[in-house]
């Protein structure tokens, strides 16, 4: 194991795929001379050279389309969208095209690509720079759809993707970056489509994916420490496959839910979790299932308007309270759940 | 007078004689015409079943016709080396045959059975076959030109010496993906021929309404990109045309070449074209490209009358043929929905029927756990 951000862990497992596998180039805007706008390709065009770390024009549509193209004929390219508001550009080549390819044409054709993404807001980056859109992919079938929140992850899933041969968006966030965690040394790749428990629990079930799962964690470890409460947390890791099964199974354990999210709550990623709750374990639940999400406005430039928009950690501490409240409620009125 | 020529043209004992160069030229001339007219033929009456296919509802969906278009397609296919790849659009049936496809598996995929070239997944406007390099059938406009613009990278990346030839409508030059195609082609160099196939209308919006260039190939231009026009009406210059740009695709440099043909019916099947003038229609006839080489074939004294109509009955005899392929091949079976879900399986990959619920503690069995 070594110490390392999740930048770090990225940009050192798309440097040893590419040393495993020469079919895997790496494809964006500003990735090779400029190093990527979030430095994740530094140093890497030096190593590999323009043939496998290429800079485009400003056309995510066209590069994104190209890169669909060359996985189609065999390569592997990773694809940089500098961040995930800049994806819609190319949404006709991901969601008409990448997505469709290997079904439409009766599975004749398949297309290994990956799209790696930042979504993430609180950078005072405005309404147009700070969304977190993954809604719009984990929504298409034929897509895989994964969002690591720490380092570890950032590498067994970046590894995965790169290997799988369908097209994956793999989901970063600008808050994770500099977030650092143990990583191992070797090269095991994770399992797309699995949920995993970061930490067991029996009070309730907290979820979150991306940087909330993040959040979701060191919220439930404060809570343990100062209050002795008892949270366990999801993190969702694929948002397509959704792993509904791991969902479910805690929930009928704890009989509790807050979902976290950083995008907006209304036919957002929680939306589904908590409907996915609702079908596999109603006659468990002691309270309603409870979502923490953005507040539904574009995102204010001003930081005091940018902070009351965004969930924070007291929001989210608020909602696990209100939830044990709410149980605790329904447990005077029908008697003591075992 | 036509069958004099042509006894005066192939002498039976020619092939005991030593040929002069002339004599070879003319045979090969002649031999190609008449390739070219069968094939021309045989996608002309392939689409006029199609279409009855369609109007008796044994076809869905949309329905778009190369009708007009056969010599643009046989010219341009002619050029392709099987090693070569091919992105077009959805008005694509032509090029399948053109390709080498059998057509019973092309008009299979219109009746949407087993043995057509998509399995029945992709219908008339998403033809693929890995085999002959057709990679697609495209419905969306210009959403082939990122792909096959990508594929040719991929040759280059590999210094493979095959090439992309990327069709598209008039229409498709107004999108971005074929500005970004193009500059990006340009940009690295690749191995890939863009075809416009300028048949004037874009649906009902005729060029000069939609482009402020309406000289399409000028476009090349603005990506210092070479680039030609060509009477898609005549085969021979069509495949002229094509292998000049071929040769300079697999020289390393993309190419845009526009090839101007003729829509003799609507957009599609269903499409009356009522915003055409009965000039426009009567022009159409007179330039319909199969009954124009048919006059060629007759006044070069290549083929007679009766020959021609003798080469019409075998083709709408095997036309039928590949009908009744067609209509005995079995719809896929119900069970095979989730077949292609994904190319790497995944667990919690959902396989929920539209009726079933998520899981088992529901009424009806759970479909994804």
């Amino acid at each position: 194991m070594t110490l390392m951000s999740y930048r770090q862990a990225l940009h050192d497992t798309l440097r040893s795929e590419m040393l495993r596998d020469e079919n895997v180039f790496l494809i964006g805007e500003e990735i090779g001379v400029f190093e990527g706008s979030y430095k994740i390709t530094a140093g890497l065009l030096e190593e590999f050279g323009e043939k496998r770390v290429r800079d485009t024009p400003i056309a995510e549509e066209g590069f994104t389309g190209a890169a669909i193209g060359a996985a189609m004929l065999g390569l592997r390219p990773v694809v940089e969208i500098m961040t995930i508001n800049f994806s819609l550009l190319a949404i006709d080549q991901i969601v008409n095209h990448a997505a469709k390819i290997y079904g439409m044409f009766g599975g004749q054709a398949k297309v290994p690509m990956v799209i790696r993404t930042p979504g993430g807001g609180g950078q005072q980056l405005g309404a147009t720079h700070s969304q977190n859109i993954e809604l719009y992919y984990a929504f298409v079938p034929g897509l895989k759809v994964v969002a690591p929140s720490t380092p570890a992850d950032a590498k067994a899933l970046l590894i995965a993707a790169i290997r799988d041969d369908d097209p994956v968006i793999f989901l970063e966030n600008l808050a994770l970056y500099n977030t650092k965690g143990e990583v191992p040394d070797h090269d095991t790749p994770a399992v797309i489509g699995q949920a995993a428990v970061t930490r067991e629990g029996h009070h309730l079930t907290l979820i979150g994916y991306s940087r909330m799962a993040h959040v979701a964690k060191k919220i439930a470890d404060q809570l343990a420490d100062h209050e002795g409460l008892d949270i366990e947390v999801i993190d969702l890791r694929s948002l397509r496959p959704l792993d509904r099964q791991t969902i479910v199974e805690s929930v009928k354990k704890t009989h509790a839910a807050v979902i976290l999210e950083d995008d907006w709550l209304t036919y957002g990623i929680g939306a589904e979790v908590a409907a996915s709750i609702s079908d596999g374990a109603f006659d468990y639940l002691d309270a309603p299932v409870r979502r923490v999400a953005m507040a539904e406005v574009p995102m204010p430039y001003s930081k005091s308007l940018e902070s009351a928009a965004l969930p924070s950690e007291n929001d989210v501490i608020q909602a696990i309270y209100q939830t044990l409240d709410a149980i605790g409620h329904r447990r005077t009125k029908t008697g003591p759940h075992d | 007078m036509t069958d004099r020529k042509r006894t005066t043209r192939k002498p039976p004992t020619r092939a005991a004689r030593p040929k002069t160069a002339s004599k070879d030229q003319a045979e090969r001339h002649a031999q190609r015409l008449l390739d070219f007219y069968r094939e021309m033929l045989f996608i002309r009456r392939f689409e006029e079943r199609a279409a009855r296919g369609y109007t008796q509802a044994l076809i869905g969906g949309y329905c778009h016709l190369n009708l007009g278009e056969e010599a643009t397609v046989v010219g341009l296919m002619s050029v392709l080396q099987p090693t070569d790849y091919l992105f077009t659009n959805y008005r694509e049936h032509g090029y399948a045959i053109s390709r080498g496809i059998d057509p019973k598996r092309i008009m299979a995929e219109l009746y949407g059975r087993v043995d057509g070239v998509s399995k029945g997944w992709g219908g008339s406007m998403h033809m693929f076959d890995t085999a002959h390099r057709m990679l697609g059938g495209y419905g969306i406009v210009g959403g082939q030109l990122p792909l096959a613009t990508g594929a040719a990278l991929a040759i280059d990346y590999r210094s493979g010496d095959e090439i992309v030839m990327c069709t598209m409508g008039d229409g498709t030059t107004n999108i971005g993906a074929f500005h970004e195609s193009l500059n990006i082609a340009a940009l690295w160099n690749l191995p890939i021929v863009y075809v416009i196939i300028n048949n004037r209308l874009g649906m009902g919006t005729s060029v000069e309404r939609s482009s402020a260039e309406p000289e399409l190939y000028k476009r090349g231009a603005a990506y210092r990109m070479e680039s030609a026009r060509v009477d898609g009406l005549d085969p021979v210059a069509v495949a002229a045309a094509a292998q000049t740009a071929v040769e300079v695709a697999r020289a390393g440099r993309p190419f845009l070449l526009e090839v101007v043909c003729e829509r003799l019916r609507g957009h599609s099947v269903v499409d009356p074209a009522k915003y055409r003038t009965p000039e426009e229609v009567a022009s159409l006839k007179e330039h319909d490209p199969v009954h124009t080489l048919a006059a060629r074939l007759i006044a070069e004294g290549i083929a007679d009358e009766q020959t021609l109509l003798t080469l019409d009955q075998e083709v709408l005899a095997n036309i039928e043929e590949i009908n009744t392929f067609a209509e005995a091949s079995p719809f896929p079976d119900e069970g095979t929905l989730f077949d292609y879900n994904y190319a790497s399986p995944v667990p919690n990959d959902s396989r929920r029927l539209p009726g079933q619920s998520l899981f088992d503690n529901n009424p009806s069995s759970g479909a994804d756990q």
